[in-house]
């Protein structure tokens, strides 16, 4: 009789080739797709910010003209801001929640499959305007009216408009599949009190990013039908309102910095107490912050606007919240500082980061609790100042957790590990050049430099602080080249790394390393928030029956549990690979372009097509009914 | 505001260093830390609200100090934001300019900030924090400069492509001086004196210039552009971006694209005699 991991694995095998490329449900090998995707648009942006540094290392330099400079600020922030940040922790969620949980996928694998392709095909969408040099040119806000068709006639706005209404499908899709796979796949015991920190990351990202999403969806339908048919929704001299989009665009905007940031610092909560060998303080405080970070961001989007001319007491209510969002950051901060204080503190490369993040996000934080008082707002925004800000936050609060994690989790994707010289070498030079890159434009902000400005006057003082910005950007991009020298060495020749190379807390390490293909040989029942230094069972091995496993050897199986206490409810049948999401997706990337190119016929064509293709999606097969 | 937050760093900072000095040393014991909760409510929640409320009581009352001019303002100024200048009318006086605004010392004066196009936003760091000016509202604001000087100011919201190049100055006078100076700027354009200016004169009409600019008491009232009728009296030109001399004058008006890539003015065509007497002309507009 065959062994439980080889019918397991007859029956979640997927064969190999493209056509499995192309079909795969597998949340592990979506998970890596998302991650390799994040980081090449990771690669165009920093490309993009490498140019506008170069054009500004001194004062009325000529690197490149005004327009291509409007196309690379713009798809640099586009690019990181939708391309790299959310589609990698996206990546990790994908990878991880369902391993975290003790579950065999996310709940729903087609639609995730679907997320992916949507994400790649947005992306390519939006980069093919670099082909006719035609990218899109007024920032990543994209204010009206310039943005109108009377003040940007081009396709660059569309390509713009409609790649992120495209991008909406995907981060919707993977915000739902985010939210019931976190509630309703836990293994049993795993009740909402036993749930790792990045799991609640994961989770409050889903609900921000469902009511973050529309309005975003919402303006930019607007502005397209501004922009196609003529309608006034933005245009004041017919009735419109250019401040609407303001409105919109910042409803969705400024959640959406703390949906960037919320997966990471759920990423440093599990870092954290892996290399200090205890559990982290204030489980819950984490917890309710990182819940209530997530609500308060949806009150504070005024912030952005405080020069815009609205009333003072409207804006005396945002600056309180903005005051207010601060705290359950600090509930954050001043946690993980306590557990570095009472644990051990193993300096490994992953926690050299945890640690410039701690460094960087509180610099970031308290320039951001200045934005928050009026006064000074109203002389730095749209400064360098803010400009600096941004970067600490989001450098800061997110990129330098995600490069922790690469170091941290990549042994368990690749099963083997990164070179820890290699690392310490890449995170000293990214942590110098960001800071030196960074740190100075608070102060040439402070001098009175605007943003968004490709050439500045000589003798304002700027020139030198703008130098040491570009030298830095330089030897942050050579720290980030690094990393991926080193992954790429790990990948070919790297120490293998075993099931728990870091000793950590959490399931995704009582597996091997990469996971099989089915995750777990049986189902593992928890009786801890940290299952693998209190449930010794789960170290020899798969969990047998005796010690509460649920085997689910027999079929294409996961289990399904209670929301709140994860009592096991019923056995769910996954689906299989399926050609149907990127067929989709293709559909609705003709569509699009039609749009963009005024094409009725591949409009429609397109738009039938993926209609079509959905209808096939849930044809029915004779089988069990497949989600 | 700096000294708190350097405060707060320096605490956030001490502790990273603690432990990272912990995480050095060989063996310690793991202690049961029962101070780990306590130490997370006193430091992550009530010493910040503590501390955020007392910022925002004093935000609040220097946002209302700012909203507020010193003084009954004495006089009201136009800024229209256009793609990419300023035009600055000095209400019913009938001066008109651009790119350099004019107040006297010691007064307060009222904006009142529209545009003409898309939103730019109005930034003179030195003296007043920015406001933007939104296409279909009006925005008000106030200036006083206490000491006479020209204050640097710029466009601080992305506007297109020369956003960059949106320069302004303001150019604080003591009260008589700027008296005399508007008493001028509402005057109509002198009469040309020499024979070159006066060619110069015609050249303007015939030309393309007057299809944009106005030199008000000749026939030339366009608004496209910015009014030149005392054009000789500005210090810069292309707003901001050139000094006001004949040669750079001279080279704006035949390839204004150079030093401006995307600006509205087009390249002009002139004979080198045209031009020279064009020149005259525009600078005989004092």
């Amino acid at each position: 009789m065959a062994s439980v991991a080889e019918r397991l694995e007859g029956i979640w095998g997927e064969r190999p080739g493209l056509i499995t490329w192309l079909q795969t449900v597998d949340h592990k090998k979506l998970g890596f797709k998302y991650l390799y995707t994040g980081m090449v648009f990771f690669v165009f942006g920093g490309i993009e910010s490498l140019v506008i540094r170069a054009q500004l290392a001194d004062a009325n330099l000529e690197v490149v003209d005004p327009e291509t400079y409007n196309q690379m600020f713009s798809m640099h922030g586009t690019t990181m801001m939708f391309l790299f940040i959310v589609p990698v922790l996206s990546g990790f969620g994908n990878y991880f929640v369902p391993l975290m949980i003790g579950a065999r996928d996310m709940a729903f694998p087609r639609l995730n499959a679907f997320g992916y392709w949507a994400f790649l095909g947005a992306g390519i969408f939006m980069h093919s305007s670099f082909l006719i040099g035609k990218a899109p040119n007024n920032g990543w806000f994209n204010y009206v009216p310039l943005a109108n068709s009377e003040f940007t006639p081009g396709v660059n706005i569309d390509f713009y408009v409609l790649g992120l209404i495209f991008l909406g499908f995907s981060t919707t899709a993977g915000a739902i599949n985010f939210i019931v796979t976190i509630l309703k796949l836990r293994a049993p015991g795993m009740s909402i009190n036993r749930m790792p920190i990045f799991v609640w990351g994961e989770l409050a990202l889903g609900l921000a990013v469902v009511f973050a999403q529309p309005p975003l969806t919402a303006a930019l339908v607007m502005l397209e039908l501004d922009r196609k048919l003529g309608f006034h929704f933005f245009d004041s001299t017919q009735g419109g309102d250019a401040v609407l989009w303001q409105h919109l665009f910042w409803i969705f905007g400024h959640p959406w910095v703390y949906i960037l940031v919320l997966p990471a610092f759920g990423l440093v909560s599990m870092m954290i107490p892996a290399f200090t060998r205890r559990p982290m303080i204030g489980y819950i405080y984490i917890v309710v912050a990182e819940m209530a970070v997530a609500l308060i961001g949806f009150g504070v989007w005024v912030h952005h606007m405080f020069a815009v001319g609205i009333p003072q007491i409207a804006l005396s209510f945002t600056s309180l919240s903005s005051f207010m969002v601060t705290i359950p950051s600090a509930i954050q901060v001043f946690a993980w500082l306590a557990t570095l204080i009472a644990g051990k503190p193993i300096l490994k490369t992953p926690m050299l980061f945890v640690l410039g993040f701690v460094f960087t996000f509180v610099l970031g934080g308290l320039s951001g609790v200045m934005f928050a008082a009026i006064p000074f707002d109203l002389q730095t925004t749209d400064s360098y100042f803010v400009v600096a800000h941004i970067h600490y936050v989001i450098i800061g609060g997110s990129v330098f957790p995600i490069f922790g994690g690469l170091y941290y989790w990549l042994p368990k994707m690749t099963g083997r590990m990164l070179d820890e010289r290699l690392g310490k070498l890449s995170f000293w030079l990214m942590f110098a050049g960001f800071n030196l890159a960074f740190f100075p434009m608070h102060i040439s902000g402070l001098l009175g430099q605007p943003r968004r400005t490709y050439t500045y006057q000589e003798g304002l003082g700027w020139d030198i602080w703008n130098l040491l910005s570009t030298i830095g950007a330089f030897v942050l991009a050579l720290g980030i080249l690094i990393t991926f020298i080193n992954w790429y060495k790990s990948m070919k020749s790297g120490e293998p790394a075993g099931p728990d190379p870091w000793e950590a807390e959490t399931l995704e390490w009582s597996t091997s390393s990469p996971p099989p293909e089915y995750n777990f040989e049986s189902i593992p029942a928890v009786r801890s928030l940290h299952p693998m230094w209190e449930q010794p069972e789960l170290r020899r091995g798969p969990q047998r029956p005796e010690d509460g496993a649920y085997l689910l050897a027999s079929g294409h199986e996961t289990l399904a549990t209670s929301m709140l206490d994860a009592t096991p409810q019923a056995v769910v049948e996954m689906p299989h690979e399926s050609p149907w999401p990127v067929t989709v997706t293709v559909a609705m990337m003709v569509s699009f372009y039609g749009v963009l190119f005024d094409s009725a016929l591949l409009t429609a064509g397109g738009t039938v097509a993926s209609m079509a293709a959905v209808a096939g999606w849930f044809w029915p097969t004779g089988e069990t009914q497949e989600t | 505001m700096f000294w708190i937050s350097l405060a707060v760093f320096a605490v956030v900072v001490a502790f990273l260093a603690v432990a990272y000095v912990r995480g050095h040393r060989k063996q310690t014991q793991l202690t049961e830390a029962r101070w780990g909760g306590p130490f997370v409510v006193v430091s992550g929640i009530v010493a910040p609200s503590l501390i955020l409320a007392g910022v925002f009581v004093v935000s609040l009352n220097d946002m209302m100090a700012l909203s507020t001019p010193p003084q009954q303002p004495s006089l009201t100024i136009d800024i229209i934001g256009h793609d990419w200048w300023w035009e600055v009318r000095y209400g019913s006086s009938g001066a008109v300019t651009a790119n350099e605004i004019h107040i006297p010392t010691g007064e307060s004066v009222q904006l009142r900030l529209t545009t003409d196009d898309v939103i730019h936003s109005f930034w003179v760091p030195q003296l007043q924090a920015k406001t933007d000016l939104i296409s279909g509202e009006v925005n008000t604001m106030w200036l006083q400069a206490d000491e006479p000087g020209r204050y640097r100011g710029q466009c601080a919201e992305f506007c297109g492509l020369q956003h960059a190049n949106m320069i302004f100055y303001v150019i604080a006078d003591e009260p008589r001086e700027f008296e005399s100076w508007l008493a001028n700027e509402a005057s109509q354009a002198p009469e040309p004196a020499e024979a070159g200016a006066s060619r110069g004169e015609s050249v303007f009409l015939q030309s393309s210039c007057a299809g944009c600019h106005a030199v008000r008491g000749t026939e030339a009232d366009a608004d496209l552009g910015p009014d030149l009728t005392h054009l000789a009296q500005r210090e810069t030109i292309a707003s901001g971006v050139l000094d006001n001399t004949r040669s750079e004058l001279a080279g704006w008006i035949i390839d204004p694209q150079s030093a401006k890539p995307g600006a509205i003015m087009p390249p002009t065509e002139l004979s080198p005699a045209d031009l020279d007497a064009l020149l005259d002309y525009l600078e005989s507009l004092e």
